[in-house]
Formats: structure tokens, C-alpha cells, sequence
């Protein structure tokens, strides 16, 4: 694997008016970059949000989330001026 | 920071999904309906991925069970079906019989799967079917509110088990991965949970798994997900995966019961055939053209009203048949008849009997309780069970070959034939039900018939016989000389011959 060493950035959004407010990714987040609000949605739940630095693309908020569409991580290219900090991409 | 043209999608919506979930009322259209950190949100996603990654949207039918899930139908971008509680698995057989192509998913909560539709279940997986049970345990029924549900854990409070689940009263939990593993037929069987990051991927392993073995057409997969219902526990997510983790995972040990697919070539059943002319072929089939035309109305006043006959004999001596021959002749003669067979639990040896009602009018029910017009009689104790109950004026009709003449009321019409000793001399024992229906063709003329009704009737008697033995055309014309064997030794033994009614 260490051949095929890689730094990549993610940003992971979650949908106001998608997520229920279970917390379940919050949980899951092995770098807690995601944090509850206090604000309430359109379905009147609160909602999660990424705190605009640190995920590592690992997917367990995506899997965790029981909703549809409420979170999507994005792969950021090298070129782009993301937010994410620079971090090994766990292959699996 | 905004989305800009350099950022990928790595994980987001599935495409198994629709867009928006447009069958599904009310405002909110991209949500599913279920509570919060509710398991079956996880699982539906899980579903999706998969099959949206094997690219069988267009063949693939889940069936919705009655609980939590019943509407997963809004939601996926393939075929969805409804079942009755706790049928998807029999829905399921039905879809992939009919389709062998079809990829069948049987969505299922464990008040559906383990309470009212186990049998439906296990029979299924007992089957081999080529299906994909994914079984959603929750330990709990959800929807209706958080009863107390098969395999709710011991000690567990649930609305029906207010003082938790007592084991001495309601039983253990059961264990579902592991009685279906114990069967020859399944090929995969694992259980997994969604208690933790870790889990979750290795139930989007097994999910994967019994899809692409539903693919490969190798049986009987199933995956038991250990899942929160965090909202009628009373549990927050954390509490609740800790819940899955420390009590249902102890009770419900995770692991991979049986994976044998390797081992097994897929699954060929007959093809089904879906033509209507064909089944129809297949259930009725036009042998010769038979009957008396459609507007042939029947005129003797007799069957104005039901004619009630009675056969009886002991089984193997074709009591029965006889009796369809009888009611196939009235059929083919345009009345309304109903044959009803009566035996013991024993297939031969024992009694048997039949009734047959033919009439006019609709008959109002196939049972003849004492009181008959004609009695058929094949052996002794037939005799004496049921001559009592032949009405006024009836007619006996008996094989005198075996049976003592009977000792009855004056009114009582008699005739004897020796069947069985016709029949042998014919060739075989067999065809005396063919003598006997000969010799009942006399006694219908001599006391049910008249007028026209009486033209051409042997061909509904010869019509009837054909009808009978179609499978066996060998016999059939040993039996239509058996049946004018029959009828020429009643005409011989009438020395004053009986005037028609
Ligand atoms: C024939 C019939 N009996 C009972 C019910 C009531 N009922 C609806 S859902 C349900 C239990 C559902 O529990 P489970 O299968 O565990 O699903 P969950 O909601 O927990 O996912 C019951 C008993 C019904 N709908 N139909
Ligand atoms: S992808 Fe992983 S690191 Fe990034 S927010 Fe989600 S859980 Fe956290
Ligand atoms: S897991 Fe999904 S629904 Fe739950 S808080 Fe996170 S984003 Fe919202
Ligand atoms: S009641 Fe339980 S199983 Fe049903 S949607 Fe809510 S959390 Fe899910
Ligand atoms: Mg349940």
C-alpha cells in the first residue's frame, strides 16, 4: 500500500432540510468534525453540520446516516483550494 | 466553502433511489418516512447501493412487508410489491417461479418474519428458493407501537412486556439465523448488526453477497441485521448502538452461519407457462367433442327435483369412479349434478361411498343425508349399512355375484347383476363398475327417463366412460364392453320388463 500513497482532501456536506437529527454520524465520526446545531429544519428536526476541516473521506457519517441524500462526501482534487487538511487516504 | 468543479462525489445519494420520492404524500419528497437513527434508513441505503452497483434495477422486485417498511416502495428506483403481513416470502416463490430471472428481495421485520409469517419463512428457505431475505431485527414490532416481538431479549421492556420479557411465560428469543442455517437447502445465512461503523460495512458485505448469489441463481440467502428501533426503546443513537452491541449481539451472536454457494450450481425449475389457451389446455382438455348440444333441454318431470344415488362398496372396487362416471354422463346429458366421495382414512380395504345428485333445477347441496332414490350396492356390509336408508319406491341396484339377495319392503324396486363375475369373464375385476354402470343405464330407462331423453343415452353412458379412463385408453374399450355386458344381462334377467315413469 505504501507505493500507492496518496494525499487526497474530502468535504463532506450535509443537507439542512435531509437530515433528522439522530446524531448517528456525529457519533461516528472518527475525527469529530461533525457537530449538532441548534437551529431546526424545515421538518422541524436539528440538524448536523461539518465544521469545515478535518474529514478524511473514511465514509462511516455516509453509512451511519440513515437518510437518503442528507450527507455526500466529495473527493476535493489537489488543485483546488479546499478546506480539508491534507491526510493518507485509507485505502481499503 | 461552496461545491465547485473540483470536487467529486465519493459518497452520496444512491442512484438506486429516486430523485425525489414522488409516491410518497405530504411535502417532505426526498426523506424516507422513518424515525430518526432508525435502522431500516440504513439498510434501504445498503439495498440501493447494492443494486444500483450490480446494475439490476430492471429485473429486481422487493417486497414490502407489513411493519416500519411497508411503504419501501416509495423509495427505490426498481419494482415494489406489497405482501400480506408476514407472506413476502410465499409473494416471493410466486415472483421468482414465474420469472427465474427475476432478482426477488424479501424485505421483512421480525414480527413479520419470526412471529406471523415463520412458516411462510422457513418453508421458503426450506424450498431453496432463489431469493434474498434481508430480516430486519429490531427486537421489537416497530410500527404498531413496540410490542413485545419474537425475538425481543429476555428481561427486555416493550409496551407487551411492561415488566420485561419473562422467559418462563413468553418463551426465549428466537434464533432464526441459526434454525435456517440447520436446513440442507439455504446457501448463505449470516448475521450481521448496525451498531457501529465496522458493522455496518460488513452487513453492506453480506448484503452484497446474497445479491450476488440471488444473481448467480444459487437459492436461499438470507441476512439478519441487528437494527435500532431507537424511538420506541427510548434510546438516544449512541445508547441504542450500545444497546445492539452489549445486549443483542450477546444474545445474537454475529458471524457467517452457513456460505455454501460455492458448492452449488444454480437452480433450474420447469418454466412456467403463461399463455392463457395453454394452462387452460392443460386443466380442460378438449378430448372429443361429447354431449348433447347446449340447448338440449332434459324433459323427464323426474329431475324436476334432485335425484339422490348413493354407491357403496369397499375401496378399490371403483366405487368412486363409478360415481364420476354417473355424474359425468348426467353432465354430458346437460343436467346439474355433484359428486361427493366419502372413505375412510384407509385408501383401500376400507369403505367407501359416494353420492351423486343430478337434476334439473341447481342443486342446492351435495350431500345426501339417508334418503335416496337409488342405491348401488358392491359388497355385504354395504348392504346392510345402507339399505335403511333407500327411500319409498327407491331403486336397488346390487352386484349379485357377492351379495345375498336382500331382504326388503315390497315398494323397494330391485335389480341384480352379476358384475364381478362378468367382469372376469371380460378379463378383469376391474371394469364390474363398467357392468354395473350398464346395468344402471336400464334402470335410469326404465325409472328416471322419458321421452326424448331417452334417445341416444348409452352415448352419454359410452361419452362418460371415454371421459374417465382418458389417461387410460387401453382400458377404455374393456370397459365399454363391460357396460353392455352389463346392461344385456339386466335386460335378460327382466321377465316383466318395468314401464317408464
Ligand atoms: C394480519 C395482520 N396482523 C397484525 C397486523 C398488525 N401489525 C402491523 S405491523 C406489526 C408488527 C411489525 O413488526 P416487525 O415485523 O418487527 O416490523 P418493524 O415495524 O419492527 O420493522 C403488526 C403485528 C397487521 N398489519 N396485519
Ligand atoms: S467522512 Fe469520516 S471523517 Fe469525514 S466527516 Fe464523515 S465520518 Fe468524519
Ligand atoms: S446521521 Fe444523518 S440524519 Fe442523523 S444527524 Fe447525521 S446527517 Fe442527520
Ligand atoms: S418505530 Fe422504530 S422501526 Fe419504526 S421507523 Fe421508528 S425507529 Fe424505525
Ligand atoms: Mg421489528
Amino acid at each position: 500500500m505504501t507505493d500507492k500513497k496518496k494525499v487526497k482532501k474530502y468535504f463532506v456536506k450535509i443537507e439542512p432540510d435531509e437530515c433528522k437529527g439522530c446524531e448517528r454520524c456525529v457519533n461516528a465520526c472518527p475525527k469529530a468534525v461533525l457537530k449538532m446545531g441548534t437551529e431546526l429544519n424545515f421538518m422541524g428536526f436539528p440538524f448536523a453540520y461539518y465544521v469545515g476541516a478535518g474529514c478524511v473521506g473514511c465514509s462511516a457519517c455516509f453509512y451511519n446516516c440513515p437518510e437518503p441524500g442528507a450527507v455526500t462526501i466529495f473527493e476535493v482534487s489537489d488543485d483546488a483550494d479546499g478546506d480539508s487538511e491534507k491526510e493518507e487516504d485509507e485505502e481499503d | 466553502m461552496t461545491e465547485n468543479t473540483n470536487m467529486k462525489v465519493k459518497y452520496g445519494r444512491s442512484k438506486g433511489f429516486f430523485e425525489t420520492f414522488e409516491r410518497r404524500p405530504g411535502a417532505i419528497k426526498k426523506n424516507m418516512h422513518y424515525c430518526p437513527g432508525c435502522g431500516h434508513g440504513i439498510v434501504h441505503k445498503l439495498i440501493a447501493e447494492s443494486i444500483a452497483d450490480f446494475d439490476i434495477k430492471d429485473r429486481t422486485i422487493m417486497i414490502a412487508p407489513v411493519g416500519c417498511s411497508v411503504f419501501s416502495y416509495y423509495y427505490y428506483d426498481y419494482f415494489g410489491i406489497s405482501a400480506p403481513h408476514g407472506r413476502a416470502p410465499a409473494v416471493a416463490t410466486g415472483l421468482v417461479r414465474a420469472n427465474p430471472d427475476n432478482i426477488v428481495v424479501s424485505y421483512q421485520g421480525d414480527g413479520d418474519l419470526g412471529a406471523i409469517g415463520f412458516n411462510n419463512f422457513i418453508q421458503a428457505a426450506n424450498r431453496g428458493e432463489n431469493i434474498a431475505v434481508f430480516f430486519v431485527n429490531n427486537g421489537i414490532y416497530g410500527m404498531t407501537g413496540g410490542q413485545m416481538a419474537p425475538t425481543t431479549l429476555p428481561g427486555q421492556k416493550t409496551a407487551t412486556s411492561p415488566t420485561g420479557r419473562s422467559v418462563t411465560n413468553e418463551g426465549y428469543p428466537l434464533k432464526v439465523s441459526e434454525m435456517v442455517a440447520a436446513l440442507d437447502a439455504p446457501i448463505y445465512v449470516e448475521r450481521v448488526s448496525l451498531s457501529s461503523t465496522k458493522n455496518i460495512a460488513r452487513t453492506r458485505k453480506a448484503i452484497r453477497k446474497a445479491f450476488q448469489n440471488t444473481i448467480d441463481k444459487k437459492g436461499f440467502s438470507m441476512v439478519e441485521i441487528l437494527a435500532g428501533c431507537p424511538v420506541n426503546m427510548k434510546f438516544n443513537s449512541r445508547e441504542m448502538n450500545e444497546f445492539i452491541e452489549n445486549q443483542m449481539q450477546h444474545y445474537f451472536p454475529l458471524g457467517c452461519f452457513k456460505d455454501i454457494a460455492d458448492t452449488r450450481d444454480p437452480i433450474k425449475r420447469p418454466e412456467g407457462i403463461f399463455d392463457k389457451q395453454k394452462v387452460k389446455d392443460i386443466l380442460y382438455p378438449i378430448k372429443v367433442a361429447k354431449g348433447v348440444s347446449a340447448d338440449f333441454k332434459n324433459e323427464s318431470k323426474i329431475f324436476q327435483k334432485e335425484r339422490k344415488i348413493k354407491i357403496a362398496g369397499f375401496g378399490g372396487q371403483g366405487v368412486l369412479s363409478l360415481g364420476m362416471m354417473i355424474a359425468t354422463m348426467g353432465k354430458l346429458r346437460n343436467f346439474n349434478v355433484t359428486w361427493l366421495p366419502s372413505y375412510g382414512p384407509e385408501m383401500r380395504g376400507g369403505t367407501a361411498n359416494c353420492t351423486i345428485i343430478t337434476s334439473r333445477q341447481k342443486v342446492c347441496s351435495p350431500i345426501v343425508d339417508k334418503l335416496c332414490n337409488l342405491l348401488i350396492v358392491l359388497n355385504q356390509p354395504s348392504m346392510e349399512m345402507f339399505l335403511p336408508e333407500l327411500k319409498q319406491n327407491g331403486v336397488l341396484l346390487y352386484d349379485s355375484s357377492t351379495i345375498a339377495p336382500p331382504k326388503c319392503s315390497e315398494d323397494k324396486i330391485i335389480y341384480a347383476v352379476k358384475a364381478s363375475d362378468i367382469a372376469k369373464k371380460i378379463g378383469s375385476l376391474k371394469c364390474a363398475n363398467s357392468v354395473i354402470l350398464g346395468a344402471l343405464s336400464v334402470v335410469m330407462k326404465d325409472y328416471f327417463l322419458e321421452g326424448k331423453d331417452k334417445k341416444d343415452f348409452d352415448r352419454a353412458f359410452e361419452e362418460a366412460i371415454m371421459d374417465c379412463f382418458a389417461d387410460k385408453q387401453n382400458v377404455i374399450q374393456m370397459n365399454i364392453e363391460a357396460f353392455y355386458a352389463g346392461k344385456e344381462a339386466v335386460e335378460a334377467t327382466l321377465t316383466n320388463p318395468h314401464p317408464g315413469v
